[in-house]
């Protein structure tokens, strides 16, 4: 099959996989992320689903926002499960029961469902070596069951298991660095994107799908009832952060670091950190050290990105 | 869509028709109710890629046409986005029911 252009105004002639009607927040990124996943390609595509925000409000009883062939799975086995569906496939197809037709496995999870509960799963199914897809769609707290930390929430962040208060000035601890983590897996390909750069997103979901193995894809979606912020602004904070490098794209092929986009001017954290709620709290002058802990870290992990491309 | 009991389900609790969420319409969730502006719009299909609840309308020819206020939601990220013609959006967010 021939990669599909990337073209909006042939893209927009086409038919959503992903239906509306599906009752996820006004605003929400995640519906975003799936709709650009989906449409990347025109492959047949067989998903499975960990719970979370996508999982509960895309399929509820008669009524499914997909059209295309999904498994809904426990929070901690979405990989387990496609990594079967992918090898009932295979083993099918060996049998002469079906036809070939090249059918792609893909996995949704929320950050809570890949960073925590699902990463055992998914950690196993990227060594089995399954020719299927994970994409984690990152909102940063388990948003679904009531804004509580997840081991994706970033430092500061205020949130229902660690609230800014008296004790404890939100989160103290810094987000795992997944990506990396999945990167060590030795898997072909290993990339981060962000739904507001569509054409980005969408040529590594094109490039993943044209290799053979386990592919892990994280993607920023914000979640304004979390993050604390307007309806109308999931875009825009997806912007910044790949701005201010708190969210860099980049992609790791056979293990070799690309940086797939650079912002032309590296903004301040506080770009990011000022309009959500959630970081409130650290803009009170005694938690000033908050915000030089944040930037420091993010330049860190910036640098190091940076050290590795150039390595090659 | 009527409620459905135990014994006219599909075993397992399977939906078989597939995007059927197109029946429950989430347009009576809006507050603020976007407004296309026509002649500022250029067609840059930003607010169609941006919308998380499919609810922007796209002719034959590729060409954007009106909302889907059957099931918008009335986030506005598509009014945020929107790079407008000179500096004039194209779609401007106005309270439901003024």
């Amino acid at each position: 099959m021939t990669t599909k252009p990337l073209r909006l105004k042939e893209l927009a002639k086409g038919e959503d996989r992903f239906a509306h009607g599906h009752r996820m927040c006004a605003g929400c990124g995640a519906p975003i992320v799936v709709k650009q996943v989906l449409m990347a390609t025109d492959y047949p595509i067989i998903a499975s689903n960990a719970t979370g925000c996508l999982e509960v409000s895309s399929c509820i009883q008669q009524f499914t926002a997909w059209k295309i062939p999904w498994i809904h799975s426990a929070f901690e086995n979405a990989a387990a499960t496609i990594s079967g569906v992918e090898t009932m496939y295979r083993s099918l197809v060996k049998q002469g029961k079906i036809e070939e037709q090249n059918v792609k496995f893909v996995s949704f999870a929320g950050d809570g469902g890949t960073y925590d509960i699902g990463f055992q799963s998914l950690s196993g199914a990227m060594e089995r070596g399954h020719d299927m897809m994970y994409i984690c769609y990152d909102n940063g707290a388990y948003m679904n069951t009531g804004i509580q930390r997840s081991s994706a929430t970033p430092f500061g962040a205020n949130t229902t298991t660690c609230p800014a208060g008296d004790a404890i000035p939100g989160k103290l601890q810094h987000r795992k660095d997944l990506t990396r983590i999945m990167a060590a897996h030795g898997i072909p390909y290993v990339a981060q994107a962000s739904p507001a750069n569509w054409m980005d997103l969408m040529k590594k979901v094109q490039k993943a799908f044209e290799i053979k193995g386990p592919k892990f894809l994280n993607v920023i979606a914000p979640c304004n009832r979390g993050w604390r912020t307007k309806t109308d602004d999931a875009i825009t904070l997806a912007k910044i952060a790949f701005e201010t490098c708190y969210w860099p794209l980049f992609e790791i092929e056979n293990g070799v670091t690309k940086i797939t986009s650079k912002p032309k001017e590296k903004k301040p954290l506080v770009d990011f950190l000022k309009p959500q709620g959630r970081f409130k709290h650290m803009f009170a002058p005694e938690n000033e050290w908050m915000l030089v802990q944040a930037q420091e870290y993010v330049d860190a992990q910036w640098e190091r990105l940076l050290k590795d491309e150039a390595a090659g | 869509m009527s409620k459905k009991f135990w014994e006219e389900l599909p075993q397992g609790s399977v939906v078989l028709e597939a995007g059927s969420s197109a029946k429950f319409k989430t347009g009576s969730w809006r507050s603020m109710r976007p407004r296309w502006i026509e002649e500022n719009c250029i067609q840059c299909m930003f607010c169609w890629m941006y919308c998380p609840d499919m609810s922007v309308k796209v002719t034959e020819e590729g060409k954007r046409a009106d909302f889907d206020f059957e099931y918008c939601k009335g986030c506005g990220i598509c009014a945020l986005e929107c790079p407008g013609k000179k500096g004039n959006k194209a779609i401007v967010m106005e309270g439901e029911g003024n």
